[in-house]
């Protein structure tokens, strides 16, 4: 019976480091004893390892996982921490719940990889709350694989409250195989002097549904933010992004830069809202939405590609 | 010399207006042959039109390269065969590496090698370590776009490369440099046709060709056709009186 589970188990950590791969993740750094990384499949930690600076704290529920991750005071974690969620079954549920925090003067890169490769009925719900403390610092990448079907619910949501000094960059990705059904909800209380980057990236086929809502709120003075939206759109894929910047404080800046392509029947709405209550406070937005561009598409066309592959050339440079 | 290009009779009608008129033209196999006219003369919509561009189909007439009508055939289509156009104002490609872009005309990454795309950013005087790893569209100043367009029509290795004012935007050191970069071209086997502003551009070429209204009015000499342009053509802007000439 051991030796059984012991297979099973060691199926299932082959399974997810392929998966991982898929997604674009190298699975050395997973077995890298000098390097912090969290392996997840479905409710089930498959591996965790911790450096110096970094406390990992994670609980198995019914349904997902409970992560509590905190970079230590002053620690400044020399290589990213590595992160692995998914599910390898056609089914399921998926739950994080992530408490993070980085102490004052701290330093961290997250690197998550969600792979689904073989989702037809999913859902990965992510709720976090992240605080970057006084003059921290969190560099998070997030990249996506759903595999082919497009069977999944993905629902990430996360609160960022960036204190004095603080500097939080973001970059979701989703780019390979299809979406499903995404929807994405940040916000984010960003304090005096802070910086905040939030990229996504997202291509959505056939009849995938994509919703973005970020949020930041320039609370303290001289806080600066900038929010970057990127979506492709074919065949029948739907988005809607809605990207909210609030001045509250004098000096404070902002920027929502959103740009949509669709072709075939996809359809795209972007809502940028730009709320400013403080008269020094200074908030900016541009959204386009459009067709590919031609003379990009003709200029590529007299290079000697031919159509659909000059616009996955165009497409895939604005989603790089 | 062989003629690589023949327009008969080229009648090109855009929103109910007469764009190109019954040209006629030859260029010869290996030719630097420059078009020169006013503006609103047509000279870009006959490259957009030798290029098979969308909203360039001509109504009439027929586009002989090395002898075969390729009027119907697509952009891609005729890029396979060795055409291939710089625009006057480049496309600006978010996210695209120049080193990508460079290796697009080559037919891809594994046909073209580091050096290869080096040496043709070294031709259009930009420095390869800075440029090669930019994106075409980071924030690049019109000349350098424009430079790194012409890069990209050298590793294609054309047959015949067809240039929209390669000189627009340019300085005058710099138009030495484009002069040479059109030499260097043709060195590489193919035939260019330029269009053009600049008389040190037109000076260069084997041979030139003035267009007026629609038409090419006179083939021949490139400082006689520059020459009667100047002194004769932008006075007059008029084609009736050219015609009486």
């Amino acid at each position: 019976m051991t030796v059984k589970t012991l297979k099973v188990l060691s199926e299932e950590v082959e399974d997810m480091g392929l998966a991982y791969a898929a997604a674009g993740g190298n699975t050395a750094v997973l077995h890298d004893h000098g390097v912090s990384s969290l392996v997840i499949s479905g409710s089930k930690v498959l591996s965790a390892n911790q450096t110096e600076g970094v406390e990992l704290e994670k609980e198995e529920t019914e349904t997902g996982v409970n992560i509590k991750m905190t970079i230590k005071k002053g620690y400044r974690i020399p290589d990213p921490v590595h992160l692995c969620f998914g599910l390898i079954p056609e089914d399921g549920v998926q739950e994080i719940n992530m408490d993070f925090i980085a102490e004052e003067g701290s330093a961290v890169e997250l690197v998550a990889h969600c792979t689904f490769p073989n989702a037809v009925k999913i859902v990965h719900k992510m709720d976090a709350k992240m605080l970057i403390g006084k003059n921290a610092s969190l560099k998070y990448t997030e990249t996506h694989f759903h595999g082919p079907h497009g069977g999944i619910r993905v629902l990430p949501k996360a609160h960022i409250k960036i204190e004095e000094g603080g500097r939080y960059f973001s970059n979701f990705t989703l780019i390979e195989g299809r979406v499903g059904l995404l929807d994405f909800d940040y916000d984010v209380d960003a304090g005096k002097d802070s910086i905040c980057e939030m990229v996504t990236k997202v291509y959505g086929k056939a009849d995938d549904l994509i919703k973005v809502k970020e949020k930041i709120s320039l609370n303290g003075e001289n806080a600066r933010s900038v929010i970057k939206s990127r979506l492709a759109l074919t065949e029948n894929a739907v988005s809607e992004f809605i990207g909210i910047t609030e001045g509250h404080a004098p000096h404070a800046r902002g920027h929502v830069d959103c740009m949509e392509v669709i072709q075939d029947n996809a359809k795209a709405e972007a809502i940028p809202i730009v709320r400013v209550d403080n008269p020094l406070a200074k908030v900016t937005h541009e959204a386009a939405i459009g067709c590919v561009d031609k003379k990009e598409v003709e200029t590529l066309m007299a290079r000697g590609l031919d159509e659909d592959a000059a616009v996955d050339v165009i497409v895939k440079g604005m989603l790089a | 010399m062989a003629v690589i290009l023949t327009l008969k009779n080229l009648t090109l009608n855009r929103d109910g207006k007469k764009i190109l008129v019954g040209v006629n033209l030859e260029i010869g196999d290996g030719e630097i042959h420059s078009i020169i006219g006013s503006n609103g003369a047509g000279k870009s919509s006959l490259a957009y039109t030798l290029m098979g561009l969308q909203g360039y189909e001509p109504e009439e007439g027929s586009i002989l390269f090395n002898g075969e009508d390729i009027a119907k055939l697509s952009i891609t289509e005729r890029a396979k065969k060795g055409i291939t156009l710089a625009w006057q104002e480049p496309a600006r490609f978010e996210g695209l590496k120049v080193r990508d872009y460079l290796a697009i005309g080559a037919g891809g990454n594994g046909n073209i090698t580091e050096e290869e795309i080096r040496s043709a950013l070294r031709k259009v005087d930009l420095k390869p370590e800075k440029y090669i790893d930019r994106e075409v569209g980071e924030a690049l100043s019109g000349g350098e776009r424009k430079r790194i367009e012409l890069a990209s029509i050298l590793t294609m290795k054309p047959k015949l490369a067809i240039l929209d004012e390669p000189d627009s935007g340019i300085d005058v050191v710099s138009l030495k440099e484009i002069v040479s970069l059109i030499q260097a071209l043709k060195e590489n086997g193919a035939s260019v046709l330029v269009i053009t502003h600049r008389k040190e551009i037109a000076e260069a070429s084997d041979r030139a060709s003035l267009m007026c209204e629609g038409a090419v009015l006179r083939s021949g000499d490139p400082e006689e056709i520059s020459h009667f342009f100047i002194n004769r053509c932008i006075p007059c802007d008029n084609r009736l009186y050219l015609q009486e000439d």
